[in-house]
């Protein structure tokens, strides 16, 4: 075969490809999701959809992190590669007024009064919902009922930080391979700094001030990060900078932590019969230690298929879907995604297996997106500016550092009010 | 003498002794991971189970009910194969051309060649998806076996340049003094003499096809992603599945270890002795 007609045949071929990968008709979705447990259920639920509609789902699967990435390149060069996207609360209002995804309209037999409020705060701009919610979250403590009557202490709703620390303390017991307490260290703004935040918060710490200075050299973050970086150093597991969701998931299961203060949704895959629940703490300020997130669906605005995305997201946001998995031979009760809706908690079979559920509506509940004086901006655990995870991550690394002990609370602070400092100000907010 | 002897007989049982200890350490996490995946996702993260379980195969019926496997599969055999040999069509001719009629900017080429391989890939991330998706390539076969190709060009060049720089110019100029025209050269010459050379080049080049990451992932949605794709796919935030995250793993290299396995001797000796040694 000549070199030409080599060329010419590898040319062909690309091209039938690229044809083919375009050649789709409108009966089918392409749904880039965020792997986790209930994503992975609705892929089987889903198949009831695709039996009564016709409609067939491609589901892209993606890391977090790899999946923000492709989504925002995406849906910010025009979109066109996904129908339907998972998006997370910090995404859903940025994008929301960018106009880079489609505003969502019901039918009224969804019932959209029905998302709980903070949720759909969260996922609107200027009222409007951007994204529907298919489960939210928010974060509470969970604690070994055992431990704590053993050594005489417990933990009350909304309790104050000194309390907590004293629990900590009382359970911790090292030399059996017990820490008092586990929380998030790893750094990233969705890691260590979603925790750190919602410390923050309680104490009366801010990002930012209402002219987007960011203000991480106040007295009330020194008070925060130094009372967590104290807890951990005393009361935590070794190498506490490394641990994140899924690493303090398996210490709470071989039974080596006394509290966990982090997302609800971990309370689904608790082993051991002795936990407990409790709000989130507080240090005295009417803002509570605790975060809010859902994973939503969103239309990026060049979806070629946006009606047919939309009749899915209603479908697999609705009453009628948690009906589906709750009677799924392979999922059951205690499987159905939670923290969307309000009616999902008042459903008696969920209510039998799920004893999380009242303190889970109750966390998300309290949980403010809203700006209010003390906090003016957008967010719990995050703040809705574009700007945001690249400060955040550099917040994550410096609080890392403190925690480790390669620099103090006041260095690292410095430093991180510093890279914040610059970022706002390349970004023009003054 | 008997000292000597004696050294000997230790080095012999302490050498051996040492490469194994080395060869477990270096195995271990493939055989964890391997492990791992026989493991319910509960079981998976209990320490006292490492070794002692009750293996199940839930994990790999999973990967292949739910998660498609064998498109995924399917289609990192047609990428890598294909840009293996796409690479090898180009990387061939030119290395040719280099070790036996260098130019005065010869080195400067290779150099600049193996340059390219510096630039940070996130640098291009954004230009490539803009330009891909406005040809009407993202997410094609067709995409996906040049970019492998290109990324790979430049050290195939340098492997296959070495190997044809030990051939002696006197045999490719008997072959001329033959009558026998470039191609003819290259075909009945050289190929044959550094086949080693190439079959190990080839092989390796495959497997950096096979195992690439970056592009594979940021450049496709269903229709061309590869295994690397269904591995990104399973990392989970929230959850602990580690053993639908290890039998996915496990499923995704087992081809090419076992390929790596069979040939080994040949990789070996591709890499160490030269095309006529």
């Amino acid at each position: 075969m000549s070199l030409k007609s080599t060329l010419s045949a590898a040319t062909a071929l690309g091209l039938i490809s690229a044809a083919g990968a375009y050649a789709d008709g409108h009966s089918e979705l392409t749904i880039a999701i965020v792997n986790n447990g209930h994503m992975i259920n609705m892929q089987t639920v889903a198949e009831a959809y695709t039996a009564e509609t016709g409609v067939e789902l491609n589901w892209v699967s993606l890391e977090e992190g790899v999946l923000r990435e492709q989504v925002t390149s995406d849906t910010a060069t025009g979109g066109g590669q996904y129908d339907i996207i998972n998006i997370g609360m910090q995404e859903a209002p940025i994008w929301g007024q960018a106009g880079w995804i489609e505003p969502l309209n019901f039918s009224d037999d969804y019932d959209v009064d029905d998302i709980l409020p903070a949720m759909r705060a969260g996922l609107s701009y200027e009222g409007t919902l951007y994204a529907a919610p298919f489960y939210g979250e928010s974060s509470m403590v969970m604690y070994r009922g055992d431990l704590a009557d053993a050594a005489g202490v417990s933990i009350a709703d909304n309790d104050s930080w000194e309390n907590v620390a004293a629990a900590a303390a009382a359970m911790h017991d090292p030399d059996n391979g017990v820490y008092g307490a586990c929380l998030r260290g790893k750094p990233g703004w969705g890691d260590n700094g979603a925790f750190i935040t919602t410390v923050a918060n309680s104490f009366g710490a801010a990002w930012f001030d209402a002219d987007m200075r960011p203000q991480l050299d106040s007295p009330e973050w020194n008070a925060a990060v130094t009372f967590y970086v104290d807890l951990l150093q005393s009361y935590g597991p070794p190498g506490s900078e490394g641990n994140s969701f899924n690493e303090i998931l398996a210490l709470y299961n071989e039974d080596r932590c006394g509290l966990w203060i982090d997302a609800t949704i971990a309370a689904s895959f608790l082993e051991n019969e002795n936990v407990r629940y409790a709000q989130s703490p507080n240090a005295g300020n009417p803002v509570g230690a605790n975060w809010l997130w859902a994973w939503a669906f969103a239309i990026p605005a060049g979806s070629p298929n946006a009606e047919a995305a939309q009749d899915f997201i209603e479908w697999a946001t609705s009453k009628d879907y948690v009906q589906a998995v709750g009677n799924h031979p392979e999922f059951g009760w205690g499987s159905v995604p939670t923290g969307q809706r309000a009616s999902t908690y008042e459903i008696p079979e969920f209510q039998a297996v799920a004893g999380f559920a009242e303190a889970e509506l109750a966390a998300i509940d309290s949980a403010a997106p809203e700006a209010t004086d003390l906090k003016p901006y957008v967010g719990v655990q995050f703040v809705a500016i574009p700007e945001f995870p690249e400060i955040g991550s550099a917040f994550g690394q410096e609080m890392a550092a403190a925690l480790s002990g390669a620099k103090t609370v006041e260095e690292a602070l410095a430093a991180a009010q510093a890279a914040a400092d610059a970022i706002m100000q390349e970004a023009g907010y003054y | 003498m008997a000292i000597v002897a004696q050294q000997t007989k230790l080095s012999k049982i302490l050498w051996p002794v040492l490469a194994w200890a080395v060869a477990l350490i270096i195995f271990f996490p493939i055989a964890y991971m391997v492990m791992t995946s026989f493991k319910t996702d509960a079981d998976a993260v209990k320490p006292e189970l490492l070794f002692t379980f009750t293996p199940t195969l839930e994990n790999y019926a999973n990967m292949t009910e739910n998660y498609d496997y064998w498109r995924f599969a399917s289609n990192s055999i047609i990428t890598s194969v294909a840009a293996t040999l796409f690479t090898l069509f180009v990387a061939i001719p030119c290395a040719y051309a280099m070790a036996f009629t260098p130019s005065r900017g010869t080195k400067d080429i290779l150099m600049w060649m193996l340059s390219t391989k510096m630039l940070p890939a996130a640098a291009v991330l954004y230009p490539m998806i803009y330009m891909t998706k406005a040809a009407g390539l993202y997410d094609t076969h067709f995409l996906i076996i040049m970019v492998l190709s290109l990324i790979n060009l430049p050290i195939v060049i340098w492997m296959l340049f070495t190997y044809f720089k030990d051939i002696p110019k006197d045999i490719i100029e008997a072959a001329k003094m033959d009558g026998v025209n470039t191609w003819g050269e290259v075909r009945e010459v050289l190929i044959p003499l550094a086949w080693g050379g190439i079959a190990s080049t080839a092989l390796l080049c495959f497997i950096f096809c096979w195992n690439e990451a970056y592009w594979t992932v940021r450049l496709t949605t269903t229709e061309a992603a590869t295994l690397s794709k269904l591995i990104e796919g399973n990392r989970a935030p929230e959850g602990l599945f580690f053993g639908r995250l290890s039998a996915v793993s496990t499923a995704a290299v087992g081809p090419i270890v076992v390929l790596g396995w069979f040939c080994q001797k040949q990789l070996v000796q591709g890499l160490t002795f030269g095309a006529v040694k």
